[in-house]
């Protein structure tokens, strides 16, 4: 993955649009936050291949992290602290954001196919 | 105890690297004393969240990576590998019953005379503990003549004060290199531990710092019957 190019990631955004995907919506801080500390909580969803359409999205920059919102007919899709990109060989867009030591910790992934399952 | 007194050991736990950090040296002893081994893995960790410092990987592209770090590390312990095609964190969802009935098989076909896995309750992550409840499911559902023995991995934090000390240990300090190499196959789960290991550790050696940390590794030998779960 590279870090997120703005203009690049909207156009993508652009082209899924108005036409059925399958999207990848994740967030979690691990399975063992609240074993290494008793003060954390272990928080963390994820849909894998939710099947929509939305009309119009964007990406927004905030702070060396970026949000995305994917407005549909009845709702949206967001995800924010996002840092980087990348576009696969069969064309999937896999947005993520990454700690320090490269742990994802949130992550929205658009694709005109099922991912895998 | 004998390590060639057992016929069959099989190991089941639900990530890649659970056989590394959990039961490698055991791994190792047996089959030093020429008794097969066969981890039963239950998923391939598709939800892991090291990506690597540069990265190596991204959540499309994990499973195939930890896929074969799992059996680059079958490899080095030289046991036969089954990968049981669950999914990561969604093991507590499945049926208990249906999952004991398949790794019941899976003991009663290998003829093991061992069964390793997590202890209930016991094992921090969903999925060690789904696993390990199965495990304890299957072995008690096998006549009381033909169980295998079953020990049981606990790490939580309250392990010692609710199951006492491990009454199996295996010290691995004259065999420690296979466990460490084990460990090193899963690159993307180990890189960042290790050096991690390392920079708190008094030793500047590797082996040093990871032989401080695994040196010993403990089981709770159980009698299904005797436990809730
Ligand atoms: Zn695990």
């Amino acid at each position: 993955m590279d870090s997120i190019k703005i203009e690049e990631v909207q156009k993508y955004i652009d082209e899924f649009a108005n036409q059925p995907v399958y999207v990848h919506l994740e967030t979690t801080n691990g399975a063992y936050a609240s074993h290494f500390n008793a003060n954390a909580y272990n928080v963390g969803a994820y849909i894998r291949n939710a099947h929509l359409t939305y009309k119009q999205g964007k990406i927004v920059e905030h702070d060396d992290s970026y949000r995305v919102g994917l407005k549909h007919d009845i709702g949206w899709i967001y995800a924010e602290g996002l840092t980087d990109f990348e576009v696969t060989d069969t064309g999937q867009l896999l947005i993520a954001g990454h700690d320090r030591e490269g742990r994802l910790m949130v992550t929205l992934e658009i694709s005109t196919e099922p991912f895998s399952y | 105890m004998n390590y060639s007194d057992h016929k069959h050991v099989v190991v089941l736990y639900p990530h890649p690297d659970d056989e590394s950090f959990g039961a490698a040296g055991t791994v190792t002893k047996f089959r030093e004393a020429g008794v097969p081994v066969t981890y039963l893995c239950g998923t391939l960790g598709e939800m892991g969240r090291n990506m690597g410092s540069p990265f190596f990987a991204n959540r499309e592209t994990l499973p195939d990576i930890r896929k074969k770090e799992l059996q680059d590390a079958c490899e080095v312990l030289d046991m036969n590998l089954e990968m049981l095609g669950y999914r990561d964190k969604t093991m507590e969802f499945e049926s208990r019953d249906e999952m004991a009935e398949r790794f019941k098989k899976y003991i009663e076909d290998l003829g093991a005379t061992l069964v390793i896995t997590f202890y209930p309750g016991y094992a921090v992550h969903p999925d060690h503990n789904a696993m390990g409840a199965a495990a304890f499911e299957a072995v008690k559902r096998i006549d009381q003549e033909k169980r295998p023995t079953l020990w049981a991995t606990a790490f939580s934090n309250n392990h010692r004060d609710n199951l006492g000390k491990p009454n199996v240990v295996v010290d691995l300090i004259d065999s420690f290199d296979k466990k460490l190499n084990a460990i090193k196959s899963h690159r993307s789960q180990a890189e960042g531990m290790l050096s991690q290991l390392l920079a708190n550790s008094e030793s500047d050696n590797e082996y040093e710092a990871a032989l401080e940390r695994f040196r010993y590794e403990g089981f709770y030998e159980v009698d299904v019957d005797q436990v809730n779960y």
